[in-house]
């Protein structure tokens, strides 16, 4: 007689494998995990300790403050301003950018030969480096040297200074904002308009769309809903994070009318060295980033999914 | 209801020519197909026709009337997509109510917000609602009227997509492989419907597909297409039993035709691997032909107890298929390697019988087709025909053997 060794063991073995995937599953995840620590968390959360305390750069002892740099930042003219000027920025640029990117897409997208060409026409403001592209736009805009108040001259308008003109320096920086945004989501729109499969409009056409505008409003315009709300939440967050334009060319000025939010930021940690007081501002600008991000995914999966 | 004919029409993409001179004309309330293989420009045949790919040259006219001017949408044709291409925004009751929207009301009464503002508009869009509904009841898809067409099953989005041509009660329905993305199950069970459809409605259907049991299933007449050029039109009888052309025999009937070379001998006499058979072709001794044979006609030895008139091919059994009621054999042919012979019996043939057998076969259910592909007739049967003794319980269902 012949009997069969049963091995008695703590946990049946489907239950052990299952602790084994976790651990395994875990031990994947833990790089990753480390990362986001590191790059991310750990950062934040001495962002917030500054928050609450005076620290100023090379300081030897911090204090803690409790709430009062929030009240200040609150309170503070300067930072109020930027506030409402990088707001007005972002009025300003987001429907800008997303209208005439998606009118240059739509356009660029029927091309067939010169397709190409256009596109990197429009992208090379995404790809070239502000700072450099910042003295061609000086001198495009420059009120006596410039071409553009040359043009003026002609028209007998007569010579304006963009960026010297409190009223008009934003603005100016916004158009700017605007050109280097069209580029990009022109290719995030020309990649929505390529998931369009050809034989809707064919369809639509059959069905009587045989005009541009509605076959625009039947098919091309309720089928880049996804694409255009991802393009409105990057171009928001873009635009809210404007900063070079205004680093290069007004320095905030004149008047204080081009300063913004990120300038504010700089000035404060790395011109004023008020660490605990940049701290909380940038706090202030990753809340309203995280708004448009929550927005983003919030829409997204409601509205926008067929 | 309409007559759709077409003239001398070619298209040509660049230098290629992808249709030539193509004349047809289809009768009021014809269901034609187009049928062939993939590239054979049946799909841009039938896009000329929705005016949705211009011709080279040659016209299209519906009713007498030439429709080549006119944009898609007022030829008075609505078209099925392979896709289906519906709105994937759009709830099915507004994919199907479209059509109508897009004729009944203006550009201002469809842009958002503004359109709120005519009450010329509800009224329309009340009546539009009951015929989108009245279309829905015919094909049984009034619970899916608010889904979007992500939630419905391939069958469902077929109905709409039919549901969205017949609302424009349009002179000709266009479909273009309309059931070729449909599981196997349900493309025989929407077959029927089509044709059900078809004969309810009384228009006339053009239909494309590369599907030949589609094609001899559905149509009133077939035209087989290959290489932009119409080789046989006429009903599915006819192309079965008459092929005007090898690649149509080729193409209609399943399982496949048998194609035996053969060649023409002293006062053409048709001889199938040296040894003549009783059949003569009006050719020059030494062509060579392809004798066709549908796999019904070549019956095993069992079957017909070989009669004088009767010609047969000694082969060997490679394989046999069981479908149930019928049996497909695979027959290799000594001497001509490569060659397989198909032929299609009862099941309740034997296999044992088969290892080594005759093929018997009716002369009369040769097709002959010379060097080009074409078909010649067979100019005479060398021996009277007798009526053969043939044992029906080994026939396969629907034969015919006379």
């Amino acid at each position: 007689m012949s009997t069969v060794a049963v091995p008695m063991m703590s946990a049946p073995p489907g239950r052990r494998q299952a602790v084994m995937e976790r651990i395994m599953a875990a031990g994947f995840a833990l790089p990753a995990l480390l990362l986001l620590l590191l790059t991310i968390l750990v950062p934040l959360g001495v962002l917030a300790y500054l928050s609450f305390t005076d620290y100023e750069l090379g300081a030897v002892d911090v204090n803690y403050v409790g709430l009062s740099n929030i009240t200040s930042a609150l309170t503070d003219p300067t930072f109020r301003r930027a506030l409402t000027n990088t707001l007005i920025y972002v009025a300003i640029v987001l429907p800008g950018s997303v209208i005439l990117s998606l009118l240059v897409a739509v356009l660029v997208h029927r091309r067939k030969r010169t397709r190409s060409l256009y596109e990197i026409i429009y992208f090379l403001p995404v790809t070239s480096t502000f700072i450099a592209m910042a003295t061609v736009w000086q001198f495009v805009l420059h009120p006596s040297l410039g071409p553009i108040s040359a043009a003026l001259r002609w028209l007998g308008i007569g010579e304006i200074a963009f960026l010297s003109d409190p009223s008009l320096a934003l603005p100016t920086l916004a158009v700017i904002g605007i050109w280097q945004l069209i580029g990009f989501n022109m290719v995030l729109f020309l990649a929505g308009l390529s998931t369009i499969p050809k034989d809707l409009y064919e369809a639509a056409e059959i069905d009587g769309c045989g005009g541009e505008i509605d076959r625009f409003m039947t098919i091309t315009w309720p089928l880049l809903g996804p694409t255009t709300m991802f393009v409105i939440v990057t171009s928001s967050i873009t635009a809210f994070k404007v900063f070079d334009t205004v680093a290069v060319l007004t320095h905030g000025g004149p008047g204080g009318s081009t300063e913004v939010l990120l300038y504010d930021i700089y000035l404060e940690g790395f011109q004023y060295f008020r660490m605990a007081y940049a701290a909380v501002l940038t706090f202030i600008f990753l809340i309203f980033i995280l708004v448009f991000s929550i927005l983003q995914t919030v829409v997204m999966d409601r509205k926008v999914h067929y | 209801m309409a007559k759709v004919e077409l003239h001398n029409l070619r298209k040509s993409f660049g230098s290629a020519e992808v249709l030539s001179d193509i004349n047809l004309s289809i009768k009021d309330g014809e269901f034609l197909t187009l049928v062939g293989p993939s590239g054979c420009g049946k799909s841009t045949l039938i896009r000329i026709i929705a005016g949705l790919e211009p011709q080279t040259s040659g016209s299209i006219s519906i009713d007498d009337q030439s429709i080549d001017h006119l944009r898609p949408h007022e030829r008075r044709v609505a078209m099925v997509f392979q896709s289906y291409a519906l709105y994937p925004h759009m709830s099915v009751f507004s994919n199907i109510a479209l059509p109508l929207t897009m004729t009944a009301l203006n550009l201002y009464e469809r842009l958002p917000l503004i359109k709120l503002l005519s009450p010329r508009r509800r009224k329309i869009m009340k009546q539009i609602g009951e015929e989108v509904k009245a279309i829905a009841a015919q094909l049984q898809i009034e619970p899916l009227l608010g889904r979007k067409p992500a939630q419905l099953s391939g069958g469902q989005r077929q109905r709409v997509a039919l549901g969205r041509a017949m609302v424009r009660h349009p002179a000709a329905f266009l479909m273009d492989e309309p059931l070729s993305n449909l599981d196997a199950k349900l493309r025989v069970h929407m077959r029927s419907e089509l044709a059900e459809l078809h004969q309810r409605l009384g228009s006339t259907f053009i239909y494309v597909t590369h599907d030949q049991v589609e094609a001899m299933t559905m149509s009133d007449r077939v035209a087989m297409m290959d290489a932009g050029k119409i080789l046989q039109l006429g009903t599915p009888d006819e192309l079965y039993a008459r092929p005007a052309n090898i690649k149509v025999a080729q193409f209609i009937g399943s399982p496949t035709i048998n194609l035996l070379p053969a060649r023409v001998g002293q006062d053409g006499q048709v001889e199938l691997s040296g040894k003549p058979l009783p059949i003569r072709a009006n050719l020059t001794e030494g062509s060579n032909i392809t004798i066709g044979i549908r796999p019904e006609a070549l019956q095993p030895e069992i079957v017909t107890h070989t009669l004088p008139h009767q010609a047969s091919l000694p082969v060997h059994l490679r394989r046999s298929e069981h479908l149930g009621s019928e049996k497909i054999l695979y027959f290799g042919v000594p001497d001509v390697e490569d060659l397989t012979v198909t032929s299609r019996v009862a099941a309740s043939v034997p296999d044992a019988s088969l290892k080594i057998t005759n093929l018997a076969f009716d002369p009369s259910a040769c097709h002959l087709f010379d060097g080009n592909g074409e078909r010649i007739e067979v100019a005479a049967v060398a021996s009277g025909r007798q009526s053969a003794n043939i044992d029906k319980r080994f026939l396969p269902t629907g034969s015919h053997v006379s």
